[in-house]
């Protein structure tokens, strides 16, 4: 017998993974999630028939959305946290002691739930005591949030179903009304690669080069993402993400990681032409 | 036969066996079921193409029904209440033009609301009939026409024994009622028709707690949107008779200009709705109600926009308020509806129903989803962050009393000269000036044209409204009397 968990990236392209078993699935009021196990990438979710995260490289999402920001900004207390119910930024997140406090807004409580129970890789910090949960809309929330974190971090799904509102203006705005005057927003900003996903890509860089002075993108290498070349966006209000890097300073604090090292976080900022173009085409 | 119900629905049940019976087509329309266009088959769709057809003895015949059409209709007419109901393919202009061509003749009277829809005063150009304007009663802060007060309409009624009907706005674009049913009584103990354009009515007749509806209220004529709050296709609506009223005539009166092609698309939407609202429209309407009101208090929070509803209730000019509409005055901000209507869309990709100079109505519906509420709620905010001013020059209200001198229909075909905008003034127009939305006439045709109206012309079109109605296209000329 042979079951195989099949994404498709794009009409033209099917991406599958062959499943041991399936460990959960539910549907909640937002979207059907499912568990799988895997011998190639170990337990994986997925919301929709979309993948999320895989055990195997969820390590080089989780640290690149967390770390970059981390170590730009020179003293990041108040972190918000948006989407993510998996966990996996608030555990990285939990290593800085620094840190004071972590608000995490996911819209659907189930996927938190599951999470905790499938998926201790990343769950795992979720009980930590700065970890402040609130299930709710992240567009409703951050609409009330005016000068208040020092980074925010929009670990969002696809710009489709139940996280479309995080790729519009009207968030990346209220990310800026919520930030402090040298807060800075990293998002997940899909990828350039296939055409629908590179127009989506495009769309919400021109959408955050209208909302913030500071605006770049930087890239990772996700095997289980479409294509498997990712980009991150990086928005902030003061601080440029490599002229006011301070990667000494980071390196001090001692955290120990799989993917993020300084060199690379310069790096990461260095694009393929093909995709310096497109952004340039909505700057 | 077993007894029709509202569980059927007969034109769609007719087209759904007229499609498995497979007739060859040796009629119109040429498409043949969208063989013979295939680039609009693929756009539209196969199942679509299939049931656009032509009346035939199966699926009856909108002129003159006699089986499946005539069954809809009847069932039509329980759903709302009426004695008779016809589908109206035109829009629910035809429906109001209708309804007025029934109600009167060349130099009948008609007593209505200056914010009428202009369909019912071109209607009043096609039969002759002479208006006699009720002012509505402005609120002064949010600047929009209210509804008519009941002593207004008696004195309307006490200068002009003579009119043939009453005409009823139920409720007007922002979802002010007025007192149908006193007005109704007052009509009928004077011999006057009472005509409704429940346009932005049609759930009154569904949901629960809804302002009086036209049939309820005992008034004659109501021409009722289905395709706004009803679900169905654009451009299709329902015309409801009381009792009194000769639907055979009426049928008569339709045929001047409705189609004798009438789509199926359009009848089958009209029907499918009419269930659905039937069977489920408590429940819809519960839900639309909902999300307006749960938007509403979360604009309210945001500070500056005021998002109205049942507190403007005053007894009289604002009997009662639809509270599905969502209605935002937008001037404390310091911009105006139609600058916020033009950044929600330009910067938000958010379309919304319209913007006027102090306010905006956003359509909530049971197609609405919680997300995109959340969505309109932020942009708002936004809009507020990024882009309010303190607001010096705003005119403080839009509406204007019309000063009739001829009626609309010899004014439209008189002899008439072009004039410069600013060189109008005292001169009679002779054509329609429209702000869309919300498509209340700035002038109609045999209206004296004033300095206050050129002031206004001018501010609509720089605040970015969309003007119609004249010959001249860019509204920088007006037709006058010669």
């Amino acid at each position: 017998m042979e079951l195989w968990f099949t994404e498709r990236h794009t009409p033209n392209v099917k991406f599958s993974i062959k499943v041991d078993h399936q460990l959960y699935s539910g549907n909640s009021e937002f979207q059907r999630i499912d568990v799988f196990d895997s011998k190639e990438f170990g337990r994986f979710l997925t919301l929709d028939g979309y993948m999320m995260l895989t055990e195997k490289d969820e390590f080089i999402y989780h640290e690149m959305i967390t770390h970059v920001p981390m170590a730009v900004h020179p003293d990041p207390k108040n972190i918000l946290v948006i989407g993510a119910g998996d966990g996996g930024v608030v555990r990285e997140l939990t290593r800085y002691s620094s840190v004071e406090s972590i608000d995490l807004v996911e819209i659907d409580e189930l996927v938190v739930e599951v999470s905790k129970k499938y998926l201790p890789t990343t769950a795992c910090r979720l009980d930590d005591e700065r970890v402040h949960i609130y299930y709710e809309d992240g567009v409703k929330f951050i609409r009330r949030c005016e000068n208040k974190y020092d980074i925010i971090i929009v670990d969002s799904t696809d710009p489709f179903g139940p996280g479309e509102g995080l790729f519009t203006k009207e968030f990346y705005g209220s990310c800026f009304k919520a930030l402090k005057e040298d807060g800075i927003m990293v998002n997940q900003h899909e990828s350039p690669f296939y055409a629908e996903d590179a127009a989506a890509m495009q769309r919400s860089h021109k959408r955050i080069v209208e909302s913030f002075p500071i605006s770049r993108v930087y890239q990772a290498h996700i095997p289980t993402y479409p294509s498997g070349h990712w980009l991150f966006g990086f928005a902030s209000k003061k601080y440029h993400p490599v002229r006011d890097y301070n990667p000494t300073k980071w390196s001090m604090i001692g955290i120990k990681t799989k993917y993020y090292n300084t060199h690379l976080h310069t790096g990461a900022f260095a694009l393929p032409n093909y995709v310096e173009e497109m952004l340039r085409d909505v700057e | 036969m077993t007894e029709l119900s509202q569980v059927n629905a007969p034109i769609y049940e007719a087209l759904r066996k007229f499609r498995r019976m497979r007739v060859v087509p040796f009629d119109v329309p040429g498409h043949k079921r969208g063989r013979g266009n295939m680039e609009l088959t693929e756009f539209l769709g196969e199942d679509c193409m299939n049931v656009d057809v032509n009346s035939m003895k199966p699926l009856d015949n909108l002129c003159h029904p006699v089986s499946v059409i005539k069954d809809a209709e009847m069932l039509a007419a329980q759903a709302f209440g009426a004695a008779n109901a016809f589908f109206m393919v035109g829009g629910t202009t035809s429906a109001v033009q209708s309804m007025i061509m029934y109600a009167c003749k060349e130099g009948d009277k008609i007593i209505m609301p200056r914010n009428v829809h202009r369909s019912a005063i071109n209607a009043l150009i096609l039969t002759g009939a002479v208006p006699v304007y009720v002012n509505p009663d402005v609120n002064k802060q949010l600047g929009i026409a209210l509804g008519m007060s009941v002593s207004q309409v008696e004195q309307a009624i006490k200068d002009n024994p003579d009119a043939k009907a009453i005409m009823v706005n139920n409720p007007t674009y922002y979802g002010i009622c007025s007192d149908l049913n006193r007005i109704t009584d007052l009509a009928h103990a004077h011999g006057m028709l009472v005509l409704v354009d429940e346009a932005h009515g049609t759930h009154f007749y569904f949901g629960d707690n809804f302002p009086l509806t036209a049939m309820a209220a005992g008034a004659d004529i109501a021409s009722v949107s289905m395709h706004k709050s009803g679900g169905s296709l654009t451009q299709s609506s329902f015309l409801l008779m009381g009792e009194k009223v000769n639907a055979d005539y009426m049928r008569q009166v339709i045929n001047l200009t409705q189609t004798t092609s009438a789509s199926y698309l359009l009848l089958s939407s009209l029907d499918i709705s009419r269930k659905r609202l039937a069977l489920g429209g408590k429940e819809i309407f519960a839900q639309t109600v909902e999300m307006a009101e749960y938007a509403r208090s979360e604009i309210n929070d945001i500070g500056g926009y005021y998002a109205y509803s049942r507190e403007l209730i005053n007894g009289d000019s604002i009997f009662d308020f639809d509270v599905s509409k969502l209605s935002v005055f937008t001037l404390p901000i310091g911009l105006a509806g139609i600058e916020v209507y033009d950044l929600l869309r330009d910067e938000y990709d958010i379309q919304i129903e319209f913007g006027d100079i102090g306010n905006i109505l956003a359509y909530i519906s049971v197609g609405d989803r919680k997300r995109d509420i959340e969505r309109l709620i932020s942009a708002m905010s936004e809009i507020k962050r990024r882009f309010s001013r303190t607001g010096a020059d705003m005119l403080s209200h839009e509406y204007i009393s019309p000063v009739v001198t001829e009626a609309p229909r010899k004014a439209f075909y008189a002899e008439k000269v072009s004039l410069p905008l600013d060189e109008s003034a005292g001169k009679v127009c002779t054509e329609f000036v429209m702000c869309y939305p919300p498509g209340i006439p700035i002038l109609a045709p045999g209206e004296l044209i004033t300095p206050e109206i050129i002031e206004y012309i001018k501010y609509a079109k720089e605040k970015g409204c969309q003007m119609t109605g004249t010959e001249d296209i860019n509204i920088e000329r007006l037709n006058v009397l010669k």
